[in-house]
């Protein structure tokens, strides 16, 4: 089929600034995450930096799609710094850090349809217009 | 618990747009919310549910449809068009003369917003500028993989004879200078090392629109100037944005719920743009279904055409004829997105793009949490 994207492997996470294509060291990740004091295995907040409403809203979106989860929410504590604050509180027994992983999963899903399926609509839409 | 109806389902997805309120606007499905209903995210649900459909396809400007999907995801999508797709752009500007009348920054400024263009191969090619830092010595050096070097060298003259023809009177500036315009076209490209091979003859690194006005000089004045341009992001500064503008907006439905008809009829059409509502002819169903059409057959009826013109002026709600005969909404779940590109990458694929970073955030956060708990 035309357009089609047989590729559900990860993409390759590359340094922007690196010559040789070098991948940003997963360490760099690990510092942009942390969890906010008060935390339990159903209750917690996690700051995340350089993400905003973009990121955010999303992931709120598809973390409240599990059944799951009592509460989620998200916030950016202040305008000027580049920080993203999320909630998440679920029933028992259930860790919050499973159900962030699940909502991450999800949404990668979703970019993976999405993208499938826009490629395809695209080329058909193509091959419609040159009859 | 029975299932929801077609109807009720469709009333879910719809806003209600009145005349000074807009309701229903948040979405509702999710589990926990309408009792007896799942709503749990299901992969297979959304990839029957969710479709694109084109609308105008064009290099730098692209129309579609998004079904199926949620505000917040669709809003994602345009952000990331906006603010975080890299692109190049002129980052510094190098001025050895400028006796034009406009001063250096503002010139340095105009530069800085010309769409440039080149080979997407190259383009890809290229990486980000790191700047030097305190701590490394000799970081931050601009090389041919971060950096494109432009130059701009120029002087007005007059032309041949030009000083008598203005002594004779004439005014036009065409007839008695030279390089007293310049242009995007003007602004020449000096390729390094690499970049001779990754921006063939044809697809070397231009201006988009050669016939962009940069200043205007009289005789006498001059500028010289070199310029590196960079890979940067819209969130940085608006020239690297890769958009004109990015936009969607919600498809728009018009319900007539009692009949318009006479000359009612013609001015309800002109309360919306054209194509939006149509004129039929009143047929012996209609007065069977609304016996107060009685002897009115073959008059105009207004009937709902293309919905998806509508710019949902909501005039119509301002005639009190019209009162309680017609319905304004809008869809939740369908996107009319449009895509102008500046004309570095193709619209389509400025979507695709950001499809793919919002893949890509979400892989570090999941990279990051997976570091964290060992």
């Amino acid at each position: 089929m035309p357009g089609t994207t047989e590729e559900k492997a990860p993409v390759p996470i590359v340094d922007p600034t690196s010559a040789t294509e070098e991948e940003i060291d997963p360490a760099v990740d690990r510092d942009r995450i942390r969890v906010l004091s008060g935390a339990t295995e159903t209750a917690a907040s996690f700051q995340i930096d350089g993400e905003d409403h973009t990121l955010g809203n999303a992931l709120r979106y598809i973390i409240h799609k599990n059944p799951d989860v009592e509460f989620c929410g998200y916030s950016i504590p202040h305008p000027s710094e580049a920080k993203m604050n999320l909630r998440i509180q679920t029933y028992d027994g259930v860790s919050v850090y499973t159900v962030l992983e699940k909502g991450l999963e999800d949404l990668m899903a979703m970019c993976d349809v999405v993208e499938e399926k826009f490629t395809v609509s695209r080329d058909d839409f193509v091959n419609q217009m040159q009859q | 618990m029975p299932p929801p109806s077609a109807e009720e389902l469709a009333r879910r997805k719809k806003l209600e747009v009145g005349v000074e309120i807009v309701s229903n606007q948040a979405s509702t499905d999710f589990p926990g919310h309408w009792p007896g209903e799942d709503h749990e995210w299901d992969l297979e649900y959304f990839k029957n549910n969710f479709n694109v459909q084109f609308h105008t396809h064009n290099p730098h400007d692209t129309q579609f449809s998004l079904t199926g999907l949620d505000t917040s995801v669709a809003n994602a999508f345009r952000r990331i068009l906006l603010s975080e797709i890299p692109t190049l752009a002129i980052e510094d500007v190098f001025i050895y003369q400028n006796t034009s009348i406009i001063q250096d920054e503002v010139l340095a400024h105009r530069l800085g917003l010309i769409p440039l263009c080149g080979s997407h191969d190259g383009l890809r090619w290229l990486k980000w500028y790191k700047k030097p830092t305190d701590e490394d010595e000799g970081s931050g050096t601009p090389s041919d993989y971060n950096t494109v070097i432009m130059k701009l060298d120029i002087e007005c003259k007059w032309q041949e004879g030009g000083l008598q023809r203005a002594v004779a009177g004439e005014t036009d500036p065409d007839k008695l200078y030279t390089g007293h315009n310049v242009y995007a076209r003007d602004l020449i490209w000096e390729p390094l090392g690499k970049q001779f091979d990754m921006f063939p003859a044809g697809q070397e690194i231009r201006a988009v629109n050669p016939d962009i006005l940069i200043v205007k000089m009289r005789p006498g004045q001059k500028i010289q100037l070199s310029m590196h341009a960079m890979k940067g992001i819209g969130q940085d500064h608006a020239k690297f944005s890769p958009v004109a503008t990015a936009s969607y907006r919600l498809l728009p439905t018009v319900d007539i719920l009692k009949p318009i008809v006479g000359a009612d009829a013609r001015k309800f059409a002109r309360c919306f743009p054209r194509g939006v509502i149509k004129l039929e002819a009143v047929t012996q169903q209609d007065v069977a279904a609304h016996p107060d059409l009685e002897g009115q057959e073959g008059e105009p009826k207004a009937a709902v055409d293309d919905a998806m013109k509508d710019t949902v002026s909501r005039e119509c709600l301002r005639h009190p004829e019209f009162k309680d005969k017609v319905k304004l909404g809008r869809v939740r779940d369908h996107f009319i997105f449009r895509v102008e590109s500046t004309g570095q990458w193709d619209s389509d694929k400025l979507f695709l793009k950001s499809v793919k970073l919002l893949k890509v955030k979400c892989q570090r956060i999941k990279r990051g949490l997976e570091t964290m708990r060992g």
